[in-house]
This record gives structure tokens, C-alpha cells and sequence, in this order.
């Protein structure tokens, strides 16, 4: 297999597990609706890896790392769970009124080294690495990767108990409740890498409905200090929030075996309603 | 039956409940009065609208609730799915509520002229300190459009009757909407705020009546 095939294969083995690199390809969850009204309702949702947000053409994002979190903070089982071609699918029903929880999490390493004089690439576990990789391999650049995809749901209500993070990787403590967002008014975030504040991040934020316009219209911003940011939304609509921590790729320059490189990645799906 | 319901439980209100609670009721209150007109549409599939009707405050904040007309007769409440879609009214106070509420929501309304009279003295308005508000009647048709219409108005308040009907006289200038006077020559101190609908709702009027 000739380097070119290698790094191709290296990236579809990437982007079927929802990592994503060099934001080529985007990991995006997409409810079908954000708030609710009545008794118990259900909502379903697609999942997806695709180039453009909201269009499933590539392949479904795993759900292994799927959990949802109930407004009283416990969890609850997705239902009907599926997987096609291009998305996968579940559902989930919202017996308890408040707001909901949705997190696909991975953790993953990749790394490269020298055997013999040819260059191996490796990926697995974030916890395999060193029973995986040979004893003899010389030149390892390891990269740890965790990646966290989320949604949130209201149904009745707004609850803030689901909004506090859980201190590990990058990750997003919504400061304007995330299902209160209307078109024209900003919206308030903090970003926090393993708890803390992040600062000097930079967001991206792309709206759906790409195919029907010429230019990608993204938002960027970047955290403060105190990993603030905020948003005002153009238009309703749903949108698809990223931001990405540390190592741009597994043959990052820093990585090291003693001193593995670590990429955190957040990405958010929102709907802004009109005023 | 009253047709009014109290926002009580809303935080935003605390304030100018402590300042009603502060101040003795009037010997006279003013009456509030709003017609609203469902148009009648030319669609291949037509479901009366729901419908909310509340007070906002300047800064658009809730003041009270007037009424809520949506489908409250399917069996097990089912009819609330749909209450999100009066999307304003759900993310201002909807979501705050247990429908149905008493004295509050009511069933949905066919196309034509619907009128609604709320006595001073009414939960919705004996708090409501005097000062300029916003009649906010929101309607969204299954299958349909949805639309929001704002009516502003002056409210006289704890004053005198006749005080209140000099102010408005004064400061209509700072209306968009000027208050008409009814009566002809003779100022009967009703002060009428119209506005009119373009797609989902017709001519909308308050009447603030001394």
C-alpha cells in the first residue's frame, strides 16, 4: 500500500468513528425538533459525518459513546437505535419535563513510528497504545483524542441541572440556556478544557441549510480569558457549533511516546427560533 | 367565568407585585376590552388557530396572561403537543404553565370577531401598575402560518379615572398606534389602540374604558 493509500485508509478509519481532522469532515448530531410541549414527548435524531452540516452523505456517526442525561441527571436509554448508510438514528423519549442531555463521547490515540526502517501508522483505544504499538518500534509519536458531540432538549420548562460539564476534555457550559435562543440575540457560552476555563479558542459556527446558498456564512469567535464567547444568531435556523483544543493531527509535531499530544474537540447542533 | 390568570410564579414579576401589593386599590379601575379577528382562509386544509393573548411590559417582559385557546379536548391533554408552536408565548411563559389552566385557556375559535373583557379588579390587571404595555396576540395554524401581532397601550393604573384619561390625552404622541377617542365631541375618556394583522390574524383593538 503506497503512503497515499495508507493516509486515505488512516482517514476513513478517523472519520467513521466521528473523529474529524482538519475540520474536512464534520461530526454532527441533528434533532428533529429542540422544544417541546405536551405530555411526553419523543424526539428522534440523525447522526452523522459529512462535509456539509445537516446533509448525510458520508458515513453515520457511532453511537458506542451516546448518553443521554435526563433533567434530574439521571440516564436514560436511547430507543430504536439504527444505523444506514449515511446516518444513524435513535430516539428518546421525554418523560420528565426539563431540560436534556445528549452526548456522544469518544476517546481515542493514534500514533506513528518506525519499524525496521518503515513508517507505521497505529489507532486504538486511548488506553492500548502501549500493549498494541511493538516493543521494537522506534520514533512513536502518540496523540490522544477525545471528542464530544452534544445536543440539548427542553421539553415544558428549562432546567439548568444537565448544563454543568463533566471536567474531562474540551467541553461547553452554556451561560444563555442553550434552548433560549432567539434570532438577533446573543447567547452566552463558556469553554472549558478538563474544567477550567479555556481561553484564546477559537469557535466556529456554521448554519444548516448550506446547499441552498453560495458561501458557507460561518461565525468565529474566540474565548477570553475566562472562556467566554458569545453568539448572535442571524437568523433562526439550526446551527452547528465546533471549537477544537492542542494537536492538529496524529504526526503532530510535539507528539512524543513519554509525552503523547492531545486533540480535545467540542461540537454543539442549536436551534435559534425566531423572535 | 374569569378569563384572566396571574403570571404569579414568574420571577420577572416579583418586582411589580411587590408594587401592587403596595398600593391600595382605586375606588374606580379601569376595564381593559380586546376584540381580535380570526380572517377566514382560503386553504385546502384549515384548523382553527391557537391563539394567546397576553400584557408585555415595555421591556417585554410577561405581565399577565389573558387567554389561551387551543385544542383542550382531545383526549389526554394530546391537544398541548402543539402549544410550542405559538412559539413566542411558549418560550415567555407557556413553558412556566400546566395546561390547561383555569380561567386561562380556553377551546380553539373559529374565523370572525372574538372579544375579551377583563373587569380592573381582574387578577390579570389589578397589579398592573399605570404605564405604557403591549397587547400581544400570537396565533399558529396547524399546518398553516404562524404570526405575532403588538398592540401598545397605556394603562391608567391605581389613578383616578379621570386623571388617567388626561395622561393618555398628553402623551399619545409617543405612541405608534395614537389612541382615537370615542364619543365624538364628548371625551368619554376611552382611549382604543387598533392594529391589524397580515396573514393568521385580522384587526386586533384594545380598549383601556375608565
Amino acid at each position: 500500500m503506497n503512503t497515499r493509500a495508507l493516509c486515505h485508509a488512516l482517514l476513513l478509519a478517523l472519520l467513521a468513528s466521528g473523529t474529524t481532522f482538519a475540520h474536512a469532515h464534520r461530526a454532527w448530531l441533528l434533532p428533529s425538533a429542540t422544544s417541546f410541549s405536551g405530555k411526553e414527548p419523543w424526539v428522534t435524531v440523525d447522526a452523522a459525518v459529512s462535509t456539509d452540516i445537516f446533509y448525510a452523505d458520508h458515513n453515520p456517526l457511532r453511537l458506542d459513546g451516546l448518553s443521554i442525561t435526563a433533567p434530574d441527571g439521571s440516564r436514560i436509554a436511547p430507543e430504536n437505535i439504527g444505523s444506514g448508510k449515511f446516518r444513524s438514528t435513535f430516539d428518546v423519549k421525554l418523560a420528565q419535563p426539563g431540560t436534556y442531555k445528549l452526548a456522544v463521547v469518544n476517546e481515542s490515540a493514534s500514533a506513528s513510528y518506525k519499524l525496521n526502517g518503515e513508517t507505521k501508522r497505529w489507532r486504538g483505544a486511548a488506553d492500548a497504545a502501549a500493549r498494541e504499538i511493538p516493543a521494537g518500534a522506534q520514533d512513536v509519536k502518540l496523540t490522544r483524542m477525545q471528542s464530544r458531540n452534544e445536543v440539548f432538549l427542553t421539553t415544558g420548562k428549562p432546567s439548568d441541572g444537565v448544563l454543568a460539564t463533566t471536567g474531562i476534555g474540551l467541553e461547553l457550559r452554556p451561560v444563555t440556556h442553550p434552548n433560549d435562543l432567539t434570532a438577533g440575540t446573543p447567547a452566552s457560552f463558556v469553554l472549558t478544557l478538563d474544567g477550567k476555563p479555556a481561553g484564546g479558542i477559537e469557535v466556529l459556527v456554521i448554519p444548516g441549510g448550506v446547499r441552498y446558498r453560495d458561501r458557507l456564512d460561518e461565525i468565529k469567535a474566540v474565548t477570553d480569558a475566562a472562556g467566554r464567547f458569545s453568539i448572535r444568531w442571524p437568523a433562526p435556523g439550526m446551527y452547528w457549533l465546533s471549537a477544537t483544543h492542542g494537536a492538529t493531527g496524529p504526526m503532530d509535531a510535539a507528539a512524543s511516546s513519554d509525552a503523547p499530544a492531545r486533540r480535545a474537540s467540542y461540537s454543539a447542533t442549536f436551534e435559534v427560533l425566531p423572535q | 367565568m374569569r378569563l384572566q390568570y396571574h403570571l404569579a410564579h414568574r420571577s420577572l414579576l416579583n418586582y411589580s407585585l411587590a408594587l401592587g401589593a403596595a398600593i391600595s386599590l382605586p375606588a374606580h379601575a379601569a376595564e381593559l376590552a380586546v376584540k381580535l379577528e380570526l380572517p377566514r382562509l382560503a386553504v385546502a386544509e384549515y384548523h382553527r388557530p391557537y391563539t394567546a393573548v397576553w400584557i408585555e411590559r415595555a421591556d417585554q417582559g410577561v405581565a399577565a396572561n389573558l387567554a389561551v385557546w387551543y385544542d383542550l379536548k382531545k383526549k389526554d391533554n394530546e391537544g398541548s403537543k402543539w402549544l410550542k408552536d405559538m412559539r413566542t408565548w411558549w418560550r415567555k411563559s407557556g413553558r412556566e404553565l400546566q395546561m390547561p389552566v383555569d380561567g386561562l385557556s380556553g377551546a380553539t375559535r373559529a374565523p370572525g370577531e372574538h372579544s375579551l373583557l377583563f373587569a380592573g379588579a381582574a387578577p390579570a390587571l389589578e397589579t398592573l401598575s399605570a404605564g405604557d404595555y403591549v397587547v400581544v396576540v400570537e396565533a399558529a395554524r396547524e399546518g398553516g402560518g404562524r404570526e405575532v401581532l403588538k398592540v401598545p397601550f397605556q394603562w391608567p393604573g391605581k389613578e383616578a379615572a379621570g386623571a388617567a384619561a388626561a395622561r393618555a390625552n398628553t402623551s399619545s404622541t409617543s405612541y405608534r398606534r395614537t389612541p382615537v377617542s370615542m364619543g365624538g365631541t364628548v371625551d368619554t375618556g376611552v382611549r382604543r389602540y387598533e392594529g391589524s394583522g397580515s396573514n393568521e390574524l385580522g384587526r386586533v383593538s384594545v380598549e383601556v374604558r375608565p
